[in-house]
């Protein structure tokens, strides 16, 4: 076996009509389908956590500007105003997007036992990608955003991103339509809806947001809609199907029940593509669509149940793998992350809730436990799987890989719960007419600074993910075959 | 069993319901609607809103700076929260108030007050009574605010947008748009705003969603 070739000690979950493939054939077959998906992964990946570390960067200079207002006040494009979306969409475009696609892809090509021919065009799509969103990050810190939130990014800018974009949704079609597995898995469904649903909700997002044809609040609508799918459909849908590929697959054990596992897939593809309007409540639209989407919103409660049986019981008995493998730590933090935000944006979206909660940081709160708590904690764990694979040798130490996830887990915990309570005392202020506007303000102060601390460990924690990333790229790491665990795997022992 | 044909319906059929419900629907109930006019004997004696285009360079300032990351502008009902008791309006604001506005600044998070109505001498963001309120918030006041907001709220958390006024030497009589406050160079210089303060502030003033609705009781 060559250096390149990846190692394989597990099992596939996958039932193989007519039989397993022998071992062997398995294993040729697995190390073409990798050397085809190498070049275009590892872009999405390198640009991805490349992104990552500039959103943290900038998250943390607004951080520090909400307790230290004079914090870089004299350079326009850094003010709160303008660095709070770059951020964001470095974060949600930049890293969350492309670690998708990075993973998605890999994951496409694996189940689909296809190899991806002409691998360059998907590197050239993740080029227009990049330079769109480079170019669109430096207009918004320039001044040129569209005020729209999530959507702040200027026309140019995504037009070049979609066109990338369109070639990725294309060439998952392409694989998932030459596929030699027969029944598709569970992450196959996932990521297919996911792949088809972006380029709509981005094209139909951004299109009619700067056409002329739109009126006043209909935009707000139809950014509404289309930022909710983003987190709902894309982020999640990509999230899941890694979280139901890794945990089965490291842990050696199949799903629990495939039942359980399509009901909560049609659940999902039905009630989550309706919740987008939730984020208007009590605002000056009709109100029968927001109690639309709450409505959907509490009937996506099957989802949510139902996933989380399914991946809690599949790991059922294994939890000490939790020790041992970086992949299932990190995978297993954000599948838990998963059922705590789905539970949370759905108490949430109760109008009594809403009431007090709508117009405070723990909405953001809500938003990062979706995109960080659970989706980069899920891609964090499949980037430990995948790279390996990818680049023929395995994660150089161990300790670095703990340091990333207590810096991830802490201070990424820390930031959410802190904006989350924060926001709740923050909103029971504002019910009370009489409690001074200034006054409240105060409230935020405090958790702004505990913020800023929670920031520094993920800071961290990215700084040395980013350097074990880059150390992978120059494949300074141990050598292949086993991979690098937190704990030696005893069987024995358990 | 292949499922790739159920799957296929399923995404299309999910995505379509989805923007049907969700925008197309919406679309066709509040995507066209008029100003309200109010007719005595025939005459046209009222329009509300109308379309302000003197605004529109203020509106781009105030999105470049991303001030809607702090400030909303939408006044909820009294089931929704103390917006109206906290005096930020008189009425909740509907659909018809952002007819003009590509796009309206909703805002959804308030770091600071709702400027749905900033420009109304009756907007307040103090309890009644309260002695802290400022006297009035006109043009002076607004430029102030904006240059060095903690000269006129001691515990604001807002940032200073200095970068929207130049300091320079007074050559001749002092400016009527100087500021009120020491420039850094002694004396000898003063504080005046850029063309981007100017007009975010006529902008800031402008904005009055007060005006009476049918659809609003």
């Amino acid at each position: 076996m060559t250096a390149a070739a990846p190692v394989h000690t597990f099992v596939p979950p996958i039932a193989h009509p007519g039989g397993p493939a022998p071992a062997y054939r398995l294993h040729l077959e697995r190390a073409k389908i990798d050397s085809s998906t190498r070049g275009p992964v590892i872009f999405f990946l390198t640009s991805a956590v490349l992104w990552l570390l500039a959103s943290t960067f900038l998250t943390c200079i607004a951080s520090i500007q909400l307790h230290a207002p004079e914090f870089l006040a004299d350079i326009p494009w850094l003010t709160y105003g303008r660095v709070v979306p770059a951020s964001n969409n470095a974060l949600l475009f930049g890293w969350a997007s492309q670690a998708g696609i990075g993973v998605g892809l890999w994951l496409l090509s694996r189940l689909c036992r296809v190899e991806v021919k002409y691998g360059g065009v998907l590197m050239i799509a993740g080029l227009f990608w990049n330079i769109g969103l480079t170019f669109g990050a430096l207009e918004i810190l320039g001044g040129k955003s569209s005020g729209v939130e999530w959507m702040e990014l200027p026309g140019g800018a995504a037009g070049i991103m979609f066109l990338g974009y369109a070639m990725v949704a294309l060439w998952a079609a392409v694989l998932f339509g030459f596929r030699r597995q027969g029944p598709a898995y569970i992450s196959v469904w996932y990521l297919l809806a996911s792949f088809l649903w972006l380029p709509w909700i981005f094209g139909i997002g951004y299109l009619t947001n700067r056409s002329a044809g739109l009126q006043g609040v209909m935009h707000n609508v139809v950014a509404a809609w289309a930022s909710q799918s983003f987190l709902s459909i894309w982020i999640t849908g990509v999230g899941l199907a890694a979280a139901y590929y890794l945990i089965p697959k490291v842990i050696n054990k199949p799903v629990h029940s495939y039942n359980l596992a399509s009901v909560g897939f049609w659940s999902w593809l039905v009630f989550a593509a309706l919740t987008g309007a939730i984020r208007l409540s009590g605002g000056p639209v009709p109100a029968w669509l927001v109690t639309f989407s709450i409505a959907a919103q509490i009937l996506l409660l099957v989802q949510i149940v139902t996933v989380t049986a399914n991946l809690v019981l599949t790991m059922r008995g294994q939890y000490h793998m939790v020790y041992h493998s970086p992949t299932i730590r990190f995978t297993f933090f954000g599948a838990i992350s998963f059922s705590v935000a789905s539970v949370l944006s759905l108490l949430g979206s109760l109008r009594s809730v809403d009431k007090v909660l709508h117009f405070t940081e723990a909405t953001t709160a809500m938003q990062q436990c979706v995109v960080y708590a659970f989706f980069s904690m899920v891609m964090f764990g499949a980037i430990y799987y995948i790279m390996p694979r990818l680049v023929g040798c395995e994660w150089l130490s161990s300790s670095m890989i703990s340091l990333h996830f207590w810096g991830a887990a802490y201070g990424g915990g820390m930031v959410i719960v802190l904006l989350f309570l924060g926001g709740l005392a923050y909103g029971m202020s504002l019910g009370d007419p009489e409690a001074l506007f200034s006054q409240i303000v105060q409230i935020g102060y405090y958790i702004h600074v505990g913020r800023t601390l929670g920031l520094v460990l993920v800071v961290i924690g990215h700084l040395i993910f980013t350097l074990h990333f880059l150390l992978m790229l120059l494949r300074i790491g141990q050598p292949g075959g086993e991979p690098t665990l937190f704990a030696p795997l005893d069987e024995e022992a358990h | 069993m292949d499922r790739s044909l159920p799957l296929f319906a399923g995404v299309i059929g999910s995505f379509a319901l989805s923007a049907f419900t969700l925008v197309i629907v919406p679309k066709a109930q509040i995507g066209a609607l008029q100003p309200q006019t109010t007719l005595d004997e025939g005459k046209i004696t009222d329009i509300y809103p109308i379309e302000n285009a003197g605004m529109i360079k203020g509106r781009e300032v105030y999105a470049a700076n991303g001030c809607i990351y702090c400030h909303s502008q939408q006044v909820r009902d009294v089931q929704n929260g103390t917006d109206i008791e906290r005096g930020w309006g008189e009425r909740r604001t509907v659909a018809r108030d952002y007819l003009f506005e590509q796009p309206p600044f909703l805002g959804s998070v308030r770091l600071g007050p709702d400027l749905a109505n900033v420009g109304s001498p009756k907007w307040r963001n103090e309890p009644e009574g309260e002695t802290l309120k400022p006297k009035k918030r006109d043009r002076a006041w607004h430029l102030l605010h904006l240059y060095a907001p903690r000269t006129v709220i001691t515990e604001s958390n807002m940032p200073p947008y200095r970068y929207l006024f130049e300091e320079r030497k007074i050559s001749g009589q002092r400016s009527a748009d100087a500021l009120d406050v020491l420039p850094r160079g002694g004396a000898g210089y003063e504080v005046v705003p850029k063309n981007e303060a100017k007009a975010l502030v006529a902008y800031l003033l402008s904005l009055d969603r007060s005006h009476p609705l049918q659809e609003v009781k």
